[in-house]
């Protein structure tokens, strides 16, 4: 039929013109809370906003992956807090070495994603229940196996420098990003890297784009897709050691709300939640907007109740503009 | 020749069954496909000649049958199978990841990658380029499938199947959505591949074709095989009395004295984007009013603009002689207009609940009261009216609709809009789906509806059908309405219509 003419625009230009819509509103809101407070326009404040994006931002990167495949992760908050849980119980408990406790953690959170992906390829459950069923299952967990109390990471000297230190600041003072800035750009890099040149980041638009054309030109769509969701939650799964790292602790009772703070982000971001576009830029452009108006309305004194609205408004408004343009 | 023409033959498909769920989808079919032949697969609408050659590609697993390729037995347990035995597939709804680029789509599954995964965009791009190059069209292989024409999309797809090395490539109404230029530029690449000696079952409606391009015809109704006949030597006629079982002549509307009927419906200049364009034309009361033309020819989206389901760019609509105001689909409905949609399943019905709830689902503020509660009892008398005017066939007024036969679900969403007193009905693909016996019978449901005086808009991809039923015929092309015929127009004045482009500013036509 002749929806392939009209809806020619939108596949091509959606991606790229929200990303740079995007981009556009992240520059403005920077030079509004610069204009309007000298408190914001300060480097330091500039690296607490990098550093408030972190963990978000690493969370963000691992649901753009599966929103792409057309799917979502409902469990990505409460899967960071279990590969966090993980970590303290190799390190804290079992006084491993600190690479053994990040790579479990990793590994950890590749397991739950694959698990997730194993539900909805194999058992064909849909992506919403069975990452909502997840996410209530690791919440559970976590609490369980911690006995709902934190486990902290004193006996593991250094390990909170993962998140908290600068190697780039021991190299250049005048610019200490924070370590864990670092480590959601160069886990970005990655992603975006396997996204745009690796088979399986084929795959992953392809899914998104066309599940059934896929699955008849010969693709394994099922381990294709658990292969994908186990990508998806080893990103998580350094979500939860930067988050452990920065607290100092793995605190089972936080985590749930984070998903949806992630979703927020790739949307803003451009990525579509019908699957087969969107870009890792684009999301952590959107998780940039998202620390920049909360630690912007914060310094200019607005109450934490109004920070909650206007992040709603962002999205609402975000995914508004985009759909005016595909009109 | 009998054992030369043996050894060619590259696939036999013998006593193949297939059922699904209520429907006994092929019952005992064998056919043949050799090297260097174009065979013509034909038959109506569900007569099974997509699901026999979804079985051929491994989409679909036979109940019982088998099939072999170069003489010898194989399983063709799916799309990878076929694949590896050189048997390719161009489904008819085109299967391509739009959101992908065309060299991404066609190597989709086979990608040219190192030992990490990380892949040979380079080489995927100059290995297509190589199939287009070959197929003599020139389409960029890093362009996104979303910006193709239709026409393109189809090259894509070929070149898909090519790029397997097929053997034998099946077509499944390949024209359908082409103009004639992208038609001529199809039939010469069909052409080629049938001097390099590919076998290519090809799936159509359109008689003209058949005869151009394939060299034997096989014929399916109702599931099964009526027979296989070398092209060059049968009429048209016979094949068109093989695949309906009767002869078409036959089948023509008597035309009612519509002189003195009043105009229930003019379109005046109605336009949206590409796909309508400058539309105009007037319907009389008891009138039915056939729209042919050819995939994506704009006549769905026409329907849906005097439905006030699109946003229209120009144009106006009269309803019985007055100016009509209709932006959305519940202004048309309040001027009587009812739209029945070509996506019955989707669009037309609430599958999952009962015949009942289904009829009085438009019309529910004539069965509840003020505080919002339903008239059980008057809906019940009103649904039982309508199974039994229609004869609906079902047990009880409180099954799910979903469990009906596609002939039963059209008649319910028939009943839907003849309660909402609907006095202007646009049937889309009226028998899409639907098995042969139960066509006549929707057939004789809509002249009913015409002989009681309701203006009627018949959409319909199938010309037998348009010819059957229509008053005048008015055919599309591209968005533009290109005539308006009298009943008795030959299938050719139609065709001909339907592929007459605009005339390109300075050139004579």
């Amino acid at each position: 039929m002749s929806h392939v003419d009209t809806k020619k625009a939108s596949g091509t230009l959606g991606g790229a013109g929200q990303k740079l819509l995007a981009f556009a509103s992240l520059i403005g809101l920077i030079l509004a809370f610069s204009v309007l407070s000298e408190n914001f326009r300060t480097i330091s404040n500039m690296m607490n906003i990098l550093q408030a994006t972190s963990v978000i931002g690493l969370l963000a990167v691992s649901a753009t992956i599966v929103i792409i495949t057309g799917g979502i992760d409902l469990s990505v908050g409460t899967a960071m807090t279990f590969t966090a849980v993980t970590a303290g119980m190799l390190l804290t408990w079992l006084h491993l070495p600190i690479p053994l406790g990040v790579i479990g953690a990793i590994v950890v959170g590749a397991l739950t994603g694959l698990i997730s992906g194993a539900f909805i390829a194999k058992m064909r459950i849909p992506p919403f229940i069975a990452t909502l069923g997840m996410m209530l299952v690791l919440k559970g967990l976590s609490l369980i196996l911690t006995g709902t109390k934190p486990i902290y990471f004193n006996d593991s000297p250094g390990f909170t420098s993962i998140a908290q230190g600068s190697i780039i600041g021991a190299l250049v003072p005048a610019f200490p990003v924070p370590n864990g800035v670092l480590i959601l750009f160069l886990v970005a890099a990655a992603v975006a890297y396997i996204l745009g040149r690796t088979v399986l980041g084929r795959y992953t638009y392809a899914l998104g784009s066309n599940e059934e054309a896929a699955r008849l030109s010969g693709v394994n769509v099922d381990g294709w897709k658990m292969a994908i969701y186990a990508l998806a939650g080893a990103v998580t799964g350094i979500a939860g050691i930067v988050l452990a790292a920065r607290l100092n602790s793995a605190q089972p009772a936080l985590g749930q709300g984070y998903e949806l703070e992630a979703i927020a982000a790739v949307v803003i971001g451009g990525t579509s939640l019908s699957g087969g576009r969107g870009t890792i830029l684009g999301t952590l452009i959107g998780a940039l907007i998202m620390s920049v108006m909360t630690n912007g309305l914060r310094i200019l004194s607005v109450a934490p109740e109004w920070q909650i609205v206007a992040t709603g408004a962002i999205i609402i408004g975000a995914v508004y503009a985009d759909s005016l343009r595909k009109k | 020749m009998g054992w030369g023409a043996k050894m060619a033959d590259l696939i036999h498909m013998r006593g193949i069954d297939k059922s699904f769920p209520g429907v006994r989808a092929l019952r005992g079919v064998n056919f043949d496909l050799r090297a260097g032949e174009v065979h013509a697969l034909m038959g109506e609408n569900g007569a099974g000649k997509s699901t026999l050659m979804k079985i051929l590609s491994g989409v679909y697993q036979p109940d019982a049958g088998s099939i072999l390729v170069d003489g010898t037995a194989q399983r063709i347990n799916g799309p990878r199978a076929a694949q590896a035995l050189g048997i390719a597939i161009i489904h008819q709804e085109l299967m391509l990841m739009r959101d992908l680029t065309v060299a991404q789509n066609i190597f989709i599954g086979r990608e040219k990658r190192n030992r990490f995964g990380v892949l040979d965009e380079a080489w995927l791009n100059s290995a297509a380029a190589a199939i287009f190059a070959q197929m003599q069209v020139t389409i960029d292989p890093r362009a996104r499938v979303a910006d193709l024409s239709v026409a393109q999309a189809q090259m894509v797809e070929i070149a898909k199947a090519l790029s397997y090395k097929s053997r034998a490539l099946i077509m499944d109404e390949p024209t359908a959505a082409l103009n004639a230029k992208e038609v001529a530029e199809l039939f010469a690449i069909v052409s080629t591949l049938r001097a390099e000696g590919v076998g290519i079952v090809y799936i159509s409606h359109r008689m003209d074709e058949i005869r151009l391009i394939s060299d034997r015809v096989t014929v399916m109704r109702d599931g099964a095989l009526v027979g296989t006949v070398a092209a060059a030597e049968t009429p048209i006629e016979q094949i068109i009395s093989m695949m309906v079982g009767r002869e078409i002549s036959d089948a023509r509307p008597i035309i009612p004295n519509l002189e003195g009927a009043a105009k229930a419906l003019e379109v005046r200049n109605l336009s949206r984007g590409r796909a309508v364009r400058d539309v105009s034309f007037d319907l009389k009361q008891g009138e039915i009013l056939g729209f042919a033309g050819l995939m994506g020819a704009g006549r769905t989206e026409l329907a849906r603009l005097i439905f006030g389901a699109d946003q229209r760019d120009g144009g106006d609509i009269l309803v019985n002689g007055q100016p009509a105001r209709i932006d959305t689909p519940a202004d048309a409905v309040r001027h009587g207009i009812g739209y029945l949609s070509e996506d019955r399943k989707h669009l037309g019905l609430a599958l999952g609940m009962d015949v009942r709830a289904n009829i009085g689902l438009a019309a529910m503020a004539n069965f509840t009261d003020a505080f919002g509660r339903i008239d059980e009892r008057a809906l019940n008398k009103v649904a039982a009216d309508y199974i039994a005017r229609l004869t609906i066939r079902t047990p009880s007024d409180t099954q799910e609709v979903r469990l009906l036969s596609g002939g039963n679900q059209q008649k319910v969403v028939i009943a839907k809009w003849l309660l909402r007193d609907c006095d202007i009905l646009i049937f889309d693909e009226p028998t899409r789906g639907i098995d042969v016996g139960a066509k006549s019978e929707i057939y004789s449901l809509i002249q009913g509806l015409a002989a009681e005086g309701k203006a009627i808009i018949v959409i319909s991809s199938e010309l037998p059908e348009v010819l059957r039923l229509s008053h005048r015929i008015a055919v599309m092309c591209e968005g533009r309405l290109t005539g308006i015929l009298p009943a008795e127009a030959a299938q050719e004045e139609i065709m001909a219509l339907a592929t007459q482009r605009a005339p390109v500013a300075g050139v004579a036509a």
